[in-house]
This record gives structure tokens, C-alpha cells and sequence, in this order.
């Protein structure tokens, strides 16, 4: 079986702080991870890979070279290959010009049978690539996966809801994407990075994956950041003081006054 | 949008470095240099003192905007019941057509679900089309695009709304890949442009640290998924009806390529937060799972429900469904309580926007005190009895 992981490498946002004088964002110091449900996703293909030898996962990413990193990090925990996708041309991208991108690349690699990738990364909370780069392929796609059972020639998975899930039957090759309920995806193990460490990790520019440069990144996104900037806070309100019992009593009165309870 | 360094202009000063949020600027002595890595969020033409930043709008190829009318809404049901956020939907939408001058649709599609088109109508939508066929029963990524892809293709609607549910986050992505038109996710805001008539639509990005403005100038449909809970509700006029445009469902041999076996409904009702007057929310500082016991019974004596920060539901002690925050729920309860939460960015994304907030926390520096109409520092256990004893009087 081969499998395709999509992964991205990402700032973790937990970790951003606002200036609180300033309103601005304090990005210094703030690590660059795997996308966790991308982690979701690899652990999904290295679940099967455990189970069904013979199985390779390879990973692909578009992103600069400092990607690598997170690339080298996916070896280390058992992928098989490693792809890059890193050109000038591919920046400024929306999510519809990053699926086609992705898209291409996924076809380079060549034949696959599930292509898995993160409901969504954490710096965009899009939760639109996978889907796009499924239509782009041309396979179906399931998307919030929290559970997969292999099949013959189809793959049975639980489609998240909010309310429950779906039980879906899919046929393959097809592209799922993966939520955290999935599974706890693993550590690198030594064995892994050292069996990889002198792996090459192509880098695909824009002639590698046959792409028109006018039909990616920037010029191939029809959404344009029109402004952005930091949330105003809300501003702060009341302390109450006293005991426990006398601010009790406080809140109370407050929101009987304005007749909320 | 790209950005460029005006070079004569840079001094060299490095603010921009630092106020990417994407480490997309370096320098090159004493000239900054943008890099792969932009995205044209424009933070940086903000934090340049210089002036030294500026916008570069691009000429791209479209298609004839001129072409596409109406504003479309993704009337998405479930076993027969239209979803709360399609009223949500329809409320922004009426505004939004009102601005532009033109109608306001609902698509509707399903299994013996004509009926809901006067639901439809009585809340805003002035021509429901209804798409009716047994294979459209539940919804599945395939049929649900053919048949909506086709129709705006057909019908050429220029703002297309659906709402940010698990459904409509994936049938998103897939129309606008087909339509070849750009698609904004999780919209908080909407407006329209009150000199081109085009919508802005503005969302938390970054985790919520950042909210960009989106726009998709030369491309149709405008498509955004519209966060649950967010806008304001469509009134409801009985008497109000519209037309039925019933569209063509016709499906190939492999058109569908998944089947649905199973709908697995977990533990009771579904959690509904956004519905929520009052809601009494606990993070880690509940310390267990039987903290929620507390809070319940706050909640009940006030008519409301319980709610958990992510951490809570990662420490396993609710069900995600309860969860408010950037990956959860979007909340706007008349009164929020905040129990042992300390407040991080992606819980407020999520409730800030709630009418009162009352915060509880043994810790007095904890940021959820920044945006408490009512703080206090305490153990919330000796608290929240205290509040119950004193709703008795």
C-alpha cells in the first residue's frame, strides 16, 4: 500500500503573546512545529504501515527550506520519504492555489492509495486544503476523520460531527482528513533518525511539478488579504473585593439590578 | 495583495522582523527583504514607522463579475430540521443583499424536505432552490457539490454564505475548487463595501491572535463559511413567501463515491452553546471531572448550561462539544462565567463577545481578567457555593 501524508509546518500559536502596550504580535521566540493534526495524520499512515508491511508513507510539504526540519522530524517518527515543495513562485498563496500546488506534487510522487493529511492547520484554522487537493486529484475525500478501518479497494472511516459521527465507506484511493480524536501520534524513535539521517530531501520548484508560475502562489489566489490586524481587547471591568460571601452578594445584586437572573 | 519594501524609504530599523507573523522578513544590512514566506497579511505595513511598506495591488485575470447576482445561503438540515446557523446566515444575509440591491436565496437541499422552504421564506429568503432526491438524504461531499456546483454555475450568484458547521467545511473548500473562486472560512464579520459593492470578510487567523479582512475582487462567487453563534438571527414573518426554483438532480454511475452506513448520535442532545443565554464555563482550574458537577449546578439554577476551556476537554473531563474557543464554539450568552480559566487567547476568540462576563480565578494576574465585566479572585469551590446560597435569598 502507499500512502501520502500532507503536512505543514507551523508557528505554534499557543505560544504568541500579545504586546499588551502595543497591541502587536510578539513573535520572537515562538517555535516553528508539525502541524499537530498533521501529527494526527502521519500517525495514521505509520499505524498502517506497522500493520501492513510493505506499506510506504511518504510526507509533503510546501513551505520554505526551513521546512526541512519539520520534514526530517516526520522521518524520525517512520516516514519513508520526504518531499518539499519550495519556490519563490508558490508564495503568497491562498488555500486554493496551495491545493494546487500540493496537487501537483502528490502527483510526482506517483501512485498512492490514501492520501492523508490535518482537518486544518493551526496558523490558518482553514480546514480547506485537504478538501481542495482531494478535488484537484479527482478522489474523494472525507473530512474531521476520527477513526479508519482498510478495507479491499475501500477504506471504512467515522466522520466527525458535532453532534456524533458518520460511519463512511469510501473507495480508495481517496483523501482523508484527520482530527486529534484519531490516535496519540508517536515520538521520533533513534532508530528512525538514524536510518534517515542521510536522506535527501528533494526540493520541488515550479518546473519540477510541471506547474505555469502564473497558475500558483500569489497570482493563482482569487482571495487577497485586504487588512489585517490585533483584535481589540474587550477592556477591563469590575474586581469585586471582600469575602467570599460578600462578593457573592455584589455579583448578585449587579446582575439583579440590570434584571439578567 | 503583495507587499513591497520601498527601499529609499527603510531605515533599516527591524520592527517589520519582528512584527511578521509568518518570519517572512529578513535583512539584507540595512534593507528589509520580503521573503517566501508572505502572505500579504500587510501586519508589517501597520508596524513600519517609516512608511517604508506598502501594498502592491495586482492585476489578475478573472471572470465577468458583472454576471453574478443574488446572495446565496447554504440552508443546511439535518434529519429534516434546518440548522440554527441558517437563521444566523439568513439574518446577515437580508443585510448584506439589502446593500448590494439584490435578492436573497436559500439553497435546500435533502429527502422530502420541500416543506422547510416555507420555514425559508417566513425567515427572510426570498426564492428557496430546493433540490429533492433520495440520494441527497444525508449529506456526502460528492452529490451535495455536483448539485450546488451546478446550480451556481446555472444561476450565478455573487455572494455565496455557508455556515462553519463540520458540513459546511467540507462542502466549502470542494465548491469553491470547482467554481475556480476563493473561499474565506470561519467569517466573524461581513460587510460590503459600500463604493464597489464587493463583501469584506473579516476572520480570526493566527490562532486568533491576529483577525485578517479578506477580500476576493476578481473571482465569483464570494464565497465564506460564517462561524456558528456569530450573527444576529433572521425575524421570523409568517406571512412572508417566495418562490421555489427546484433544480435538476441527476446522478452517474460513480458521481458518489462514499457511502454513508451509519449516523451515531453520542451521548444525548447535542450541546447547544450558541443557543445559550447563560453559560458557566470551567477550565483547569476545576482540577477534576466532578468540578463540572459545581458548575451544573449553577447552571441549572440559572437556566443555563455548562461549557470547558480546551484544556479541560484535553485533560478528558468533558466531551469536546462543550468546548468554547477558537476550535470549539463561538458563545454569546447574556452571562458568561469563566471558572478556573485562565483565559488564553483561543478560549477569548470564542466568548469575548458574551454580554457579561464574570471571571473566577485564584490567580488575579490571569489574562480572562482583562476582559471580566465582573472579576474574582478566589477558589472558585468556596465561590460558586457562596453565589448558589446567595441566588437562594
Amino acid at each position: 500500500m502507499k500512502i501520502i501524508v500532507c503536512v505543514k509546518q507551523v508557528p505554534d500559536t499557543n505560544e504568541v503573546k500579545i504586546d499588551p502596550v502595543k497591541g502587536t504580535l510578539i513573535r520572537e521566540g515562538v517555535p516553528s512545529i508539525l502541524n499537530p493534526d498533521d501529527a494526527n495524520a502521519l500517525e495514521a499512515a505509520l499505524k498502517i504501515k506497522d500493520e501492513n508491511p510493505g506499506t510506504t508513507v511518504s510526507v509533503i510539504s510546501m513551505g520554505p527550506p526551513q521546512a526541512n526540519i519539520m520534514l526530517r522530524e516526520c522521518l524520525g517518527m517512520g516516514a519513508d520519504d520526504a518531499y518539499l515543495l519550495s519556490d519563490r513562485a508558490f508564495g503568497g498563496a491562498d488555500t486554493c492555489a496551495t491545493s494546487t500546488t500540493i496537487a501537483a506534487g502528490i502527483r510526482k510522487i506517483g501512485e498512492y492509495d490514501i492520501v492523508f493529511a490535518g482537518r486544518q492547520a493551526i496558523d490558518g484554522d482553514t480546514a480547506q486544503v485537504g478538501p481542495q487537493v482531494a478535488q484537484r486529484l479527482g478522489i474523494p475525500v472525507v473530512s474531521y476523520v476520527q477513526d479508519v478501518k482498510l478495507g479491499d479497494g475501500k477504506v471504512t472511516v467515522q466522520r466527525q460531527l458535532e453532534d456524533g459521527y458518520e460511519v463512511i465507506e469510501v473507495q480508495t484511493p481517496c483523501l482523508l482528513t484527520c482530527v486529534k480524536e484519531l490516535n496519540e501520534p508517536r515520538y521520533m524513535s533513534i532508530y528512525h533518525i538514524m536510518d534517515t539521517a542521510k536522506k535527501e530531501i528533494p526540493a520541488w520548484n515550479h518546473v519540477d511539478v510541471n506547474l505555469d508560475p502564473a497558475n500558483c502562489g500569489l497570482n493563482a489566489s482569487p482571495t487577497q488579504v485586504f487588512r489585517s490586524f490585533t483584535p481589540e481587547p474587550k477592556g477591563k471591568g469590575e474586581m469585586l473585593s471582600g469575602s467570599v460571601s460578600e462578593m457573592a452578594a455584589q455579583l448578585v445584586s449587579r446582575f439583579n439590578e440590570k434584571h439578567l437572573i | 495583495m503583495a507587499v513591497r519594501v520601498i527601499k529609499d524609504k527603510c531605515k533599516g530599523c527591524t520592527k517589520c522582523t519582528k512584527n511578521c507573523p509568518f518570519e517572512a522578513i529578513s535583512m539584507d544590512g540595512k534593507l528589509a527583504v520580503i521573503g517566501d514566506n508572505c502572505t500579504g497579511c500587510g501586519a508589517c505595513i501597520e508596524a513600519c514607522p517609516f512608511g517604508a511598506i506598502e501594498k502592491v495591488e495586482e492585476e489578475k485575470k478573472g471572470v465577468d463579475i458583472s454576471a453574478y447576482s443574488g446572495v446565496w445561503v447554504f440552508a443546511e438540515q439535518r434529519d429534516g430540521k434546518i440548522m440554527p446557523v441558517v437563521l444566523e446566515l439568513l439574518g446577515e444575509g437580508k443585510k448584506l443583499a439589502k446593500e448590494v440591491g439584490c435578492e436573497l436565496c436559500a439553497v435546500l437541499l435533502g429527502d422530502g424536505v420541500e416543506a422547510l422552504a416555507k420555514e425559508l421564506f417566513a425567515y427572510g429568503a426570498d426564492k428557496v432552490y430546493l433540490a429533492d432526491d433520495k440520494e441527497l438524504a444525508t449529506y456526502r461531499t460528492d452529490a451535495y457539490t455536483k448539485v450546488i456546483y451546478q446550480a451556481i454555475e446555472e444561476y450565478k450568484p455573487e455572494i455565496v454564505l455557508l455556515g462553519a458547521t463540520h458540513i459546511g467545511r467540507d462542502l466549502g473548500p470542494c465548491l469553491a475548487v470547482n467554481c475556480g473562486t476563493g473561499l474565506t472560512a470561519d467569517c466573524t464579520k461581513l460587510e460590503i463595501d459600500p463604493d464597489d459593492k464587493k463583501i469584506k470578510q473579516t476572520r480570526p487567523a493566527f490562532g486568533g491572535n491576529l483577525m485578517a479582512t479578506i477580500v476576493c475582487p476578481n473571482h465569483r462567487p464570494q464565497m465564506s463559511t460564517v462561524r456558528p453563534g456569530v450573527m444576529q438571527k433572521a425575524e421570523k414573518d409568517e406571512s412572508k413567501t417566495g418562490e421555489i426554483v427546484k433544480l435538476n438532480v441527476q446522478f452517474a454511475e460513480g458521481d458518489i463515491r462514499t457511502k454513508v452506513l451509519e449516523v451515531v448520535k453520542t451521548a444525548g442532545e447535542m450541546v447547544s452553546l450558541t443557543d445559550a443565554e447563560i453559560i458557566v464555563a470551567g477550565g483547569m482550574g476545576l482540577g477534576n471531572a466532578e468540578g463540572f458537577e459545581l458548575l451544573k449546578k449553577l447552571a441549572d439554577k440559572l437556566g443555563g448550561t455548562i461549557a470547558a476551556s480546551r484544556a479541560a476537554v484535553d485533560a478528558g473531563w468533558i466531551e469536546h462539544s462543550y468546548q468554547v474557543g477558537q476550535t470549539g464554539t463561538t458563545v454569546k450568552p447574556k452571562i458568561y462565567f469563566a471558572c478556573g480559566i485562565s483565559g488564553a487567547i483561543q478560549h477569548l476568540a470564542g466568548m469575548q463577545n458574551s454580554d457579561y462576563i464574570v471571571a473566577i480565578n485564584k490567580n488575579d494576574s490571569a489574562p480572562i481578567f482583562e476582559v471580566a465585566d465582573y472579576g474574582i479572585v478566589g477558589d472558585l469551590y468556596q465561590v460558586i457555593p457562596a453565589i448558589l446560597e446567595e441566588l437562594e435569598k
